[in-house]
């Protein structure tokens, strides 16, 4: 069973994350009042993405589980992906 | 075989009665009472479509209104759709089936599916009380199209939410099987030793949970501007209406999988079990499941081709819509493959998994012609569609869930019912199935619309065959059922593998033991293995 | 039940699966608002930038901090539990609950702000503006609600956990492995029987499947807080 397959993830680690998330909350709100136009959209989705991925890692221990897990997850992202590709094939050329 | 253990059938339980069903955690039990209350639904659902078909014998106004009328194909929809077709073969027979097919004592979640029938119950419930409560039935299409679907002051608000709570149902159903299936497989059942029907479910559980929320949250705006008028797909205040339809196919789509996968599963298992040979191409019927759940999702918009999207996107999806048509070749011409030069033996369930293959190919070649850019737009939103989609649906899912009850009926009752009555039925089902959906189909091909009250004349003889060929059907449909009450009272003993299959199931007593198998089996080889016609 | 001859497997992995299955089916629900999101943000650039400049940063940010640490306290208390220290696992999982309910109070207040200033779905203040505008507060409303209502969802199911944690190991066990008496009890928190152990693995693997549950709320937030607060 994975639950015992590894063990605790250290406290010094959670904390570590922990710090990492504010600092990106701080980024983002400092990228974000320096208009950069578009790319402060982008900007602001990549920090996101960079937090979501912590958080998803190490708080939800994707990183010391199976395999199984990150493939079944990427997999529900990419439909996620497919279905908001094909719907801006209508909604842009229209 | 097992004479020392007891049956599921036998009361273990300190609950008394309907009680000791109700609450049960045991699959099999699930299982029969899904199989119960969708075999209600679903009779509903036919008479219900026997009195449309009846006003249709004249045109002009008579028998009932027009919104009557509405209402009725709204419900017929709505009942058929996510009473019987989704929840159909995956909740009823997949519960019952799966776990035996890989040598588990139960589904990963007991309580979870247990669970998963009560709120397929709340939620029909809650569907039915939206027909006789507010201003009167829904009367929208079971597509809840907006803008009308926020305007009519008909109880859509609460079949929404039954459709919403239906959905968590489908959810949990599948969610339960895929972890069954990958933490539950009995020693020796490697993945490609699972019978097909089993990968069908496997495929099929996977679209239940990538789709499903987004119906849900389709429902939930649909709920939300009725109630609170956020005003999101309105023209006026800057919404874009077509994204509803986008948001509901994006589900609606994928789901047409949900009702044919586990169907063409339940074909894969019947055609080598009366074959008596192994399954030709047993990994590419495996793959094309996953295939066709995967294609599935990029297709949607094909339900949408007069809705006056974007012309790119109308060309991506009918190339798309193409490519689905692979993966269901890839099956059809297995099963061709199988049955040539086979002794066949045809049995009830065989003679219905090839009235699978032969309406599903005459569903899925009319198909083309809505895939395709100019045909569709011809006959979009006629009868042609109506004929069509009941070939695949009716024709396929329909006849799949008929094939699965008369090849699981005796696992499940240890009993046998009337062959012949079953064969009588057939052809009753046989003759007024086609005569019915293929006049449609014609009908729609000249031009008449479908869900309108009235048609010109020159339609007249047209509708009155229709009319004629739903008799027929009905009679086929109930006669079959009825065999079914009857072998439950008289029906013959049979042994514990009275077809002579091979796979799992019928390696234990009929009806099964509560823990299915006295001892943990151990696979030694693929499902379909036979020995000079036994199984190996 | 009927089945009570069943031989109970505790099975961590197969729990876990379950779970995040659910949780796909929540990512792929506030998926669909996304893309709505997407769609009219794409075409009403100008009133998107223009109304999200009426939503407080500060709030925003600071209910993001809110999450964020809540999220640490809650791995903080499997992480406990995983340690045998039932007690700070405890405190950890009610600190994670009150910061739920501080995200909760910020919200409701940011929210009667709004509906104070007569902006709300529908409301004849918001009607008056523009296309983009309209869109950008239904969605704002609807998808910090449906947000809402997910942190309520996951409070009520940090509630259980506590009160699951919280009480004693009182199951009755078999006679034969202990007898069930005042004296027993006060021993079986400290001493390791199996019985013990394996309905610790089950608390464990619970608490585990409620934290994903949490932290999922936090991730949707996560993308939430970009989009409607910061996009300039």
């Amino acid at each position: 069973m994975n639950a015992e397959k590894h063990p605790p993830v250290s406290l010094g680690t959670y904390l570590m994350v922990w710090l990492a998330l504010l600092a990106l909350t701080a980024l983002t709100i400092a990228v974000a009042s320096m208009h950069f136009g578009a790319w402060s959209v982008l900007a602001a989705i990549v920090i996101a993405t960079i937090k979501g991925t912590l958080v998803l890692l190490y708080f939800m221990h994707l990183r010391y589980e199976d395999r199984m897990f990150r493939i079944m997850l990427l997999l529900t992202l990419f439909t996620l992906a497919v279905i908001m590709l094909l719907t801006f094939v209508d909604v842009l050329l229209r | 075989m097992t004479t020392t253990e007891p049956s599921y059938l036998e009361n273990q339980s300190h609950r008394k009665g309907l009680a000791s069903w109700i609450f049960s955690t045991d699959h099999k039990r699930i299982g029969v009472l899904y199989l119960i209350s969708i075999l209600i639904f679903f009779s509903v659902g036919v008479l219900i479509g026997v009195v449309m078909r009846l006003k249709m014998l004249w045109p002009g106004t008579h028998l009932y209104s027009a919104a009557a009328y509405n209402a009725f194909f709204t419900v017929h929809g709505v009942i058929q759709i996510f009473l019987f077709i989704i929840p159909g073969i995956p909740a009823a027979f997949g519960n019952f089936i799966l776990p035996l097919q890989i040598g588990a004592k139960d589904v990963a979640f007991p309580r979870l599916n247990l669970l998963s029938w009560w709120v397929y119950v709340i939620g029909a419930l809650l569907a039915l009380t939206a027909l006789f409560s507010g201003n009167g039935p829904p009367d929208t299409g079971w597509s809840f199209y907006v803008p009308y679907s926020l305007r009519t002051n008909t109880n859509v608000t609460l079949a929404v939410f039954a459709a919403f709570i239906l959905g968590f149902s489908s959810i949990l159903t599948g969610l339960n099987f895929i972890t069954t299936i990958h933490r539950m497989r009995c020693p020796g059942m490697s993945w490609f030793r699972m019978p097909l029907f089993t990968w069908s479910l496997y495929a099929t559980a996977w679209i239940q949970i990538l789709a499903t929320p987004i119906l849900a949250v389709t429902l939930i705006m649909v709920m939300a501007e009725r109630i609170l008028n956020l005003g999101l797909f309105d023209p006026g205040r800057g919404g874009d209406p077509l994204l509803y339809q986008h948001l509901f196919w994006i589900y609606s789509h994928p789901a047409v999988y949900i009702m044919i996968l586990p169907a063409m599963g339940v074909v894969s298992d019947v055609i080598p079990a009366f074959c008596r040979k192994n399954i030709y191409g047993y990994k590419a019927i495996a793959f094309s499941s996953l295939a066709i759940a995967f294609v599935g999702y990029l297709v949607w918009a094909h339900h949408m081709f007069t809705s006056g999207m974007s012309n790119t996107a109308r060309m991506v999806f009918s190339l798309l819509t193409f490519l689905v048509a692979i993966p269901s070749g890839v099956k059809v011409f297995n099963w061709i493959a199988t049955m040539y030069k086979a002794s066949i033996k045809i049995e009830p369930p065989m003679l219905f998994a090839m009235t699978f293959l032969f309406l599903f190919a005459i569903g899925g070649l009319t198909g083309l012609l809505n895939g395709a850019l100019a045909t569709d737009i011809n006959v979009h939103e006629t009868y042609y569609v109506v004929g069509h989609f009941h070939y695949t649906m009716f024709g396929g899912t329909g006849m799949g869930f008929f094939a699965a009850l008369l090849y699981w009926f005796p696992k499940m009752t240890g009993k046998m019912y009337n062959k012949r009555t079953i064969v009588v039925a057939w052809a009753h089902i046989f003759v007024g199935f086609n005569l019915l959906y293929f006049t449609m189909m014609i009908m729609g091909w000249l031009g008449m619309p479908r869900r309108y009250y009235s048609y010109p004349p020159q339609y007249h003889t047209y509708h009155v065959v229709a009319t004629v060929g739903s008799w027929i059907l009905a009679t086929g449909v109930f006669m079959f059922l009825g065999a079914f009450l009857v072998a439950l009272k008289k029906g013959t003993k049979v042994a514990a593998n009275p077809w002579d299959a091979t796979t799992l199931e019928w390696k234990t007593a009929s009806p099964p033991p509560t823990e299915n198998f006295q001892t943990i089996p151990t696979v030694t080889g693929g499902p379909y293995e036979f020995k000079d016609g036994h199984p190996a | 039940m009927s089945t009570p001859t069943h031989e109970y497997h505790p099975d961590s992995t197969g729990s876990k699966i379950g779970m995040w299955l659910f949780l796909f089916t929540e990512l792929l629900l506030f998926g669909g608002m996304f893309l709505l999101y997407a769609v009219y943000r794409v075409k009403n650039p100008a009133d998107f930038h223009y109304a999200s400049l009426n939503l407080d940063t500060k709030t925003g940010a600071i209910n993001t901090a809110i999450l964020l640490t809540s999220s640490l306290t809650m791995v903080l208390s499997i992480g406990m539990l995983e340690r045998r220290h039932r007690k700070a696992s405890l405190w950890f999982l009610i600190i994670t609950i009150g910061f739920g309910v501080w995200f909760l109070v910020n919200k409701y207040l940011e929210w009667s702000h709004k509906i104070h200033h007569g902006i709300y779905p529908g409301s004849e203040e918001l009607t008056g503006r523009t296309a983009g505008e309209n869109l950008f507060y239904s969605l704002y409303f609807l998808m910090t609600g449906l947000h809402g209502i997910h942190v309520v969802a996951g409070m009520v199911v940090l509630g259980v956990m506590v009160w699951m944690i919280g009480k004693p190991h009182h199951r009755v066990l078999p006679v034969t492995t202990l007898p069930v008496d005042a004296q027993a009890h006060a021993v079986s928190v400290t001493v390791e029987y199996s019985e013990d152990a394996k309905l610790d693995q089950q608390k464990l693997i619970r608490l585990e499947n409620a934290g994903l549950y949490w932290h999922l709320v936090d991730v949707i937030w996560i993308f939430l807080f970009p989009l409607f607060y910061l996009i300039s």
